[in-house]
């Protein structure tokens, strides 16, 4: 199946099979109930993965986005997150006012610079073989975090909120700045959705995802729509970027650890479901938080790229798509 | 057959004999090639020998990836994974047994191999490609990496340091700091893989290679076990990469997770790769001689600014900055490389002769 | 006897059958046509019987040996080699590289290989291109390195999809002289699945005719054009129009 068919056909029907998702994570909830014996621990992995899955979606939403559009395995989208946390980090130290103030400007700036992108780089690539496509987001994801290395220093940077304080939530405790990113990434997350589902921009978009020719044909500009898909994708890193600012270590590499993990929930959404990828990111928080209680000594991610593999091997369509 | 137009009539009589003829060639320019370098070591001053050493690794990265993702097409973003496992065999091997890092070379290239077959094995029989074979080959680098970090058996985040040894010796390859011997060795290596590489591609796997790089289907129907001759080049390029690995780590005295298994190393075996040309013998090998200075040249600029970038004193990433414009020039401009856009320059104008 | 047989062979797609219990049997040394109107099976046919998909059901047996659900690399090998409509060349080899490869598959050594292909290229009137980069040829040149290829393997029964498909007439003719050279000369035994109906008529000793995933005439060429559910099947579709 096509991304093109992933973007129409599975637009409003979300779920296929993701009766597989959410048991294996209730089959992890109840793993770690057992092995940590403790409901606070797990209750508070839940916490943290729900909270930092949100995020996760938003910036694999954008992600996907690029890939059922454009055909464009984007290397480059962690590196553009840690633009947007330096976008934030800027703004704050030179205004001092409330990094959240720098949300529209994060978007804006990052909407921009990918739209650049698309439209100086890649749209030139367009119709090439794969590799070049991977080795331009590659060289440009080099170039993009490089320069913030050049321009920052790769000193840790912080932006801090204000009177940040945890929250209790049914006796697990989150910051209010995870909790703010967890409502801000799911309430961009759906105005993304509504955006391509219900406007005029977001039928050209999926015009064109299902079918170049025929959106060329009904008078859509085919590049001017890649130009504004791509901003738009680099956009959600743009919002992911700034929403996890007050809580994330400022550094050029920042957005790679990002950048694994957004692959991971848009290859388990189906590379190219848009909502694949709100629910995957959702998911692959949990299994991260989880995996982390379960595999105690090793690193969280090592469970989620487990998952990961499993998923290439045994549904590369995602868990949310038909099998082809 | 009338209608059939053959587009570069004159190119036609005596193939058999130029090819030996060109194969010959290319021996010949190696040998001379080899010759050169070898006087780097009195050429080069003390100070810049760390950077003929350093295209020398990326050469031989350069070389493991290009036989796999541009000769056979299989797209790796992930080289890290035998890079590592040669290092880590290397200091394992000899730091906790002793055992000379020769040994420590092929028992890594053999267990690079071994995870090139198994991994490769198990992407191919699930149809795994593409950009998607390019992501497990990372989530696998990815997963050592996670793993030698955390795992106690192998050091963990502290790696390990290869210790210093009273006087020189071959057996246990360590010689004095910057001496030739190391350059030698590097050299050496490259020419042998890059020896691999050449007569791999003129065996029977290497041209079945090719073929099911450009169609697998058809190859498949021609009776070639596509599986198996994947599976070849895989190993073959794990092994190579793995080789690198093992140098590294003799040279640098120090091998920790994110320094082996890290992305940098996945980025280091494409980037000269590309630079020079995909799908090219030389290429690789040129890429790493442009890009393997390209981080010393920029930190001497960094650290005495001409007037016009004194903004930038003291920093760093110049480098990958002007290396990552490289790629993306190249791709935009020129996706045959450097190395692969003068020769095909060059057949052109004598084919036109 | 039957070099070629095929038995109760079915094959689905996501529920839909492509193939349903379909019988062939070619004679050796004998030209088989297929014919059907679009979507009745035939390339499917030729994808399981290749190794491309492994069928639901049946049985596919070669010279004797069961080779049914055998991977396609190890049904070239068995003697049975395919060629595909759209034309599949090794783009960045030369022709006779491509055709080289084709001829060392087996054993042999590369300069047997070597000498074979310059046979065989020669033998399909293409030595001309023998330096040819493959992706820069024609169509019609394109179609003479796929059996070039497919022929180096040294078949005994070819599985030929449209080879004539995409030449204009002028360029069907020495095809079909070749062919009928492979059969008679060389005593191979081809099946060919092929839209012009002329060329089925003169080509083919026997015809199956295939509609929606079933065999529903076989026979002498002559006697399978008059039978009335070909006909039928072929209605709206222009028999012959392919010229």
């Amino acid at each position: 199946m096509s991304t093109a068919e992933a973007l129409t056909t599975r637009w409003r029907s979300v779920p296929a099979a993701p009766v597989v998702a959410i048991g294996l994570v209730f089959v992890l909830i109840a793993a770690a109930l057992l092995k940590s014996g403790s409901g606070t621990i797990t209750g508070q992995a839940v916490l943290t993965g729900l909270v930092n899955g949100g995020v996760y979606s938003l910036l694999a939403m954008g992600l996907t986005l690029i890939f059922g559009v454009l055909d464009i395995v984007n290397f480059a989208h962690g590196a553009f997150l840690a633009v947007a946390l330096f976008v934030t980090y800027q703004f704050v130290s030179t205004t001092g006012a409330n990094p959240y103030v720098a949300l529209p400007i994060a978007i804006a700036a990052l909407f921009a610079l990918g739209a650049l992108a698309q439209w100086a780089l890649l749209n030139h690539t367009m119709g090439r073989p794969l590799e070049s496509q991977l080795l331009l987001t590659l060289g440009l994801s080099l170039l993009v975090s490089n320069l913030l290395l050049l321009a920052f220093g790769g000193d840790p940077l912080s932006v801090a909120v204000a009177g940040d304080h945890g929250v209790n939530v049914l006796g697990a405790v989150a910051n209010q700045t995870r909790l703010v990113a967890f409502g801000g990434a799911l309430v961009l997350a759906a105005g993304l959705y509504l955006l391509l589902g219900r406007t005029r921009l977001g039928r050209a978009i999926r015009a064109v995802a299902a079918s170049r020719q025929g959106a060329g044909l009904v008078g859509i500009d085919v590049r001017k729509i890649y130009v504004l898909t791509f901003g738009l994708g680099t956009a959600c890193a743009g919002a992911a970027g700034m929403l996890i600012a007050p809580f994330t270590t400022i550094t050029p590499t920042a957005g790679d650890q990002f950048n694994i993990l957004a692959f991971v929930v848009v290859v388990m959404g189906g590379l190219g479901n848009v909502a694949g990828a709100l629910i995957s990111g959702i998911i692959v928080g949990l299994v991260e938080q989880l995996g982390g209680v379960l595999l105690t000594g090793q690193s969280p991610l090592f469970g989620v790229f487990l998952v990961f593999i499993l998923i290439l091997v045994a549904r590369p369509q995602g868990l949310f798509g038909a099998r082809s | 057959m009338t209608a059939v137009v053959a587009p570069d009539a004159g190119a036609h009589e005596g193939t058999v004999t130029r090819r030996h003829r060109s194969a010959r060639g290319t021996l010949g320019v190696l040998a001379a090639v080899t010759a050169v370098a070898a006087t780097m070591p009195f050429v080069l001053p003390e100070s810049q020998q760390a950077v003929a050493i350093r295209v020398l690794i990326f050469a031989l990265l350069a070389t493991g990836w290009n036989l796999m993702s541009g000769y056979g097409g299989m797209f790796s973003f992930g080289n890290a994974a035998y890079f590592g496992v040669g290092a880590y065999a290397d200091v394992v091997l000899l730091v906790g047994h002793g055992v000379s890092p020769w040994i420590g070379m092929v028992v890594g290239a053999a267990l690079a191999a071994l995870l090139a077959v198994g991994t490769g094995y198990v992407a191919f029989r699930y149809k795994v490609k593409g950009a998607y074979f390019a992501l497990a080959t990372f989530a696998i680098a990815e997963m050592l990496r996670l793993l030698a970090t955390d795992t106690t058996w192998v050091n963990g985040t502290i790696g390990y340091h290869v210790p210093l040894l009273a006087e020189e010796s071959w057996w246990m390859f360590q010689f004095e700091a910057n001496a030739p011997e190391y350059f030698w060795i590097g050299l050496a290596l490259v020419v042998v893989a890059f020896l691999a590489v050449l007569f791999y591609l003129r065996s029977k796997a290497g041209r079945y290679t090719v073929a099911i790089r450009d169609d697998e289907d058809a190859a498949a129907a021609l009776g070639i076990a596509v599986m198996r001759y994947k599976l070849t080049t895989m190993a073959l390029a794990a092994a190579i990469t793995s080789v690198a690995g093992a140098f590294y780590a003799q040279y640098y005295l120090f091998v920790d997770p994110d320094i082996v298994l890290g992305q940098t190393q996945s980025i280091q075996a494409i980037v000269p790769a590309v630079v020079g040309g995909v799908g090219t013998l030389w290429g690789p090998v040129i890429g790493a001689v442009i890009v393997g200075p390209l981080s010393t040249v920029t930190a001497s600029l960094l650290r005495t600014p001409p007037d016009a970038l004194s903004f930038l004193a003291g920093r760093s990433g110049l480098d990958v900055v002007l290396y990552a414009v490289l790629v993306i020039v190249i791709v935009l401009v020129l996706p045959k490389g450097l190395y692969g856009t003068i020769r095909q320059f060059v057949l052109d104008r004598w084919r036109s002769r | 006897m039957s070099v070629l047989r095929v038995e109760g062979l079915s094959k689905s797609f996501r529920g839909i059958a492509a193939l349903s219990d379909v019988d062939v049997e070619v004679a050796e040394g004998t030209v088989l046509g297929i014919i059907g109107p679009n979507g009745a099976g035939k390339t499917t046919f030729f994808n399981v019987v290749a190794g491309a998909f492994k069928p639901d059901a049946g049985t596919v047996t070669l010279d004797g040996t069961d080779i049914t659900g055998l991977p396609a690399h190890k049904v070239a090998r068995a003697g049975m080699t395919r060629t595909f409509q759209l034309m599949r060349p090794f783009a960045t080899l030369s022709v006779l590289e491509n055709v080289a490869i084709a001829a060392s598959v087996g054993g042999g050594s590369q300069r047997a290989a070597r000498r074979r292909a310059e046979e065989v290229v020669a033998s399909v009137g293409m030595d001309e291109w023998a330096d040819t980069v493959a992706g820069t040829l024609h169509t019609a040149a394109l179609k003479r390195l796929e059996l070039a290829r497919a022929l180096a393997t040294r078949p005994r029964v070819l599985l030929l999809d449209e080879v004539l498909a995409g030449l204009v007439p002028t360029e069907r003719q020495p095809v079909l002289d070749l062919l009928a050279g492979l059969r008679d000369e060389q005593g191979l035994t081809l099946v060919f699945v092929e839209h012009i109906m002329a060329a089925v008529m003169r080509l083919s000793d026997s015809v199956v005719v295939f509609d929606r995933g079933r065999v529903i005439a076989r026979g002498a060429p002559a006697d399978v054009v008059e039978d009335p559910a070909v006909v039928e099947a072929y209605l709206g579709t222009g028999v012959g129009s392919g010229d």
